[in-house]
């Protein structure tokens, strides 16, 4: 997305500072109040022993008077947490990677070769990623117990790149899109192959744009739900979000501390990343739609 | 430097079929697309494939269905939890996505005001939208309990209510709140890509409107949503598209319940053909909802057309 490369500063040094805090301030804090609240209410219930959890009229029911770390001991000793958290880490880097490599080598082919008919392959890529997993999981049970897949990490490693790659391919050629033609007709008179120009110019340039497909790719597979739902049934297989409510709820009762340990504990390796590559992951999601 | 000029020379002299193919972009091209290609066929076009033969079928879990024409959609249709769940779903859809877009293009515009630690706001109005679904539908779950609602809590302490709301046991409540938590969700990814077009609008339009005397709701009008609507096109869409056939919020916070009140199409499908075993009747809701999606695909090519038109491209 171009930012406007404008020297002009707009007229907001008009407005007085009360008037600038009603008109924005408030409103945006109240719209930040409503989608973080949340995730305060999932830490506060986290480091909250049962006592306090279950008891409004002795205690505060949004401080904490007594710091636990039970809920988190007891999702990491007693539960198969652990297994879920290393399921759910080699999904989501070998489904990424898979279709990092898959979507690089197709992306180059359409923009680049252009090859007969690669426009339509284009558009058929483009239309693959408008097929939601909702629709698909049935038949995909199906064919991935012909194929004994069932209940194992490659149900999901296989699976996860079809809506990987049609995501990756479509942020990919828009980028290399940018790369000016005449830097490979350089490469190509010097006596470069079509896979040296590939690795040695066209994937160096569009770094950026490799990043932010991979890191937007990366939560996409640690967020996915239905697939991993569907093809895994035993507890060590299962991946986090999966294993949360299908292994915390022990029929009626609901153990909240431990469900909200492993809601917050779940979600804290995807913010950390996101945190480092916010501005890949926003170009990745605002690039997707604006193609 | 010779190291690398031989392989190239071998290559010349050799001249053989496999060489010059590796000249060739179309087959090369083709080489490329293979990694790709196969793992769509498979696991893609395959099934979708798949899923419409096993709509036409009587398929249960472990055993070889028979074809039986439309005889799953004749059921279906005389069913009422089915139509339950298409009123459900379209509910759903409509509500959760007008607000979304009302409040991401509020939001969106918030954003787009000069502000302090702008990228850090930025940043952490998207977490919703990153953060595991299901892990916040948990959080959801939690704030919506009958006995100890946080929001229940707050509200008698106001002094505005008498007794806890039983959030997700009455019908209309639960419809409600899992449209609040869709929200909640969706409100990020709208405002962010929103805030992406706003930024390529330049702020000199905005001058001449004001020098023109125009009010703040005229520009607005006549200088905000028009530039933007392409990206509104698109944008809600997507959304759309999202909603219709969302899952895991509905399966974690109710199940579909409380009696099947709250049952979209895409988890009803999912009881049927996982937990109750008919393969062939989900497969046959899973297609029931294909139209819907075709008519937001043709929507958003048709929002991709206007856009290009408007940039001055061909129409």
């Amino acid at each position: 997305m171009t930012t406007v490369d404008d020297q002009s500063v707009g007229m907001d040094y008009l407005e007085s500072f009360p008037r600038k805090f009603l008109r924005v301030y408030l409103p945006l804090g109240l719209i930040i109040f409503f989608l973080l609240f949340p995730f305060y209410w999932m830490a506060v219930t986290t480091f909250k022993p049962d006592a306090e959890m279950y008891d409004y009229e002795k205690y505060n029911p949004f401080l904490i008077a007594h710091p636990t770390l039970e809920h988190i001991t007891k999702l990491f000793f007693d539960t198969d947490y652990p297994l879920w958290m290393w399921n759910t880490v080699i999904v989501s880097v070998s489904s990424t990677f898979i279709s990092l490599f898959a979507s690089v080598c197709a992306a180059y082919a359409i923009e680049r070769l252009r090859y007969k008919g690669s426009r339509y392959v284009g558009l058929a890529i483009f239309l693959g990623y408008l097929v939601p997993p909702s629709i698909l999981f049935i038949p995909l049970a199906a064919i991935v117990f012909q194929l004994g897949l069932f209940d194992g990490n490659l149900a999901l490693i296989l699976t996860y790149p079809t809506f990987l790659i049609p995501f990756c391919t479509w942020l990919l050629m828009g980028y290399f899109r940018t790369i000016p033609y005449e830097l490979e007709e350089c490469a190509l008179i010097d006596g470069a192959t079509r896979l040296q120009i590939l690795t040695k110019i066209t994937l160096p340039l569009s770094l950026p744009g490799v990043i932010s497909a991979g890191i937007f790719a990366f939560t996409l597979s640690w967020n996915e739900f239905i697939y991993a739902l569907t093809f895994i049934s035993s507890s060590e297989n299962k991946t986090i979000p999966v294993g949360a409510i299908t292994e915390l709820v022990n029929g009626d009762v609901y153990h909240w501390g431990a469900l909200m340990a492993a809601a917050l504990t779940g979600s804290v390796p995807v913010v950390i990343l996101y945190s480092f590559f916010v501005e890949y992951y926003v170009s990745a999601m605002t690039g997707a739609v604006k193609e | 430097m010779a190291v690398i000029a031989e392989p190239v020379a071998a290559d010349v002299k050799r001249g053989s079929l496999w060489s010059r193919a590796f000249e060739s972009r179309h087959f090369l091209g083709a080489m490329f697309m293979v990694p790709a290609i196969a793992i769509l066929i498979l696991f893609l076009a395959y099934p979708l494939a798949l899923g419409f033969w096993l709509g036409m079928t009587d398929t249960k879990i472990g055993g070889v269905g028979r074809y039986i024409g439309f005889a799953n959609f004749v059921s279906l249709s005389k069913d009422s939890v089915f139509w339950l769940s298409v009123f459900n779903t379209i509910f759903y859809t409509v509500f959760a996505s007008i607000v979304k877009f009302a409040i991401g293009l509020y939001l969106a515009l918030l954003l787009n005001e000069r502000l302090p630690f702008k990228s850090m706001v930025r940043a952490i109005v998207l977490l919703p939208f990153v953060v595991p679904t299901v892990l916040s539908a948990i959080a959801f779950w939690w704030i919506y309990d009958s006995q100890f609602s946080i929001i229940s809590w707050v509200l008698i302490k106001a002094g505005l209510l008498t007794h806890y709301i039983d959030f997700l046991g009455d019908p209309w409540n639960a419809r409600w709140s899992v449209v609040l938590a869709n929200i909640w969700r969706g409100v990020p990814f709208v405002a962010i890509t929103l805030l992406a077009g706003l930024q390529t609008i330049s702020p000199s339009l905005y001058e001449a409107a004001n020098l023109d005397g125009a009010t703040n709701l005229q520009r607005f009008r006549h200088i905000t949503l028009p530039m933007l609507s392409p990206i509104i096109a698109v944008v809600m869409t997507f959304s759309v598209l999202m909603t219709f056939t969302d899952f895991q919020l509905i399966y974690t916070i109710t199940r579909g319940g409380p009696i099947n009140a709250t049952h979209l199409m895409a988890t009803l499908s999912f009881q049927r053909a996982i937990t109750g075993g008919n393969l062939g009747e989900g497969a046959a809701i899973s297609n029931a909802m294909i139209p819907f999606l075709v008519a937001a695909i043709l929507l958003s090519f048709f929002g991709l057309q206007r856009s290009r038109w408007q940039q001055g491209g061909r129409d």
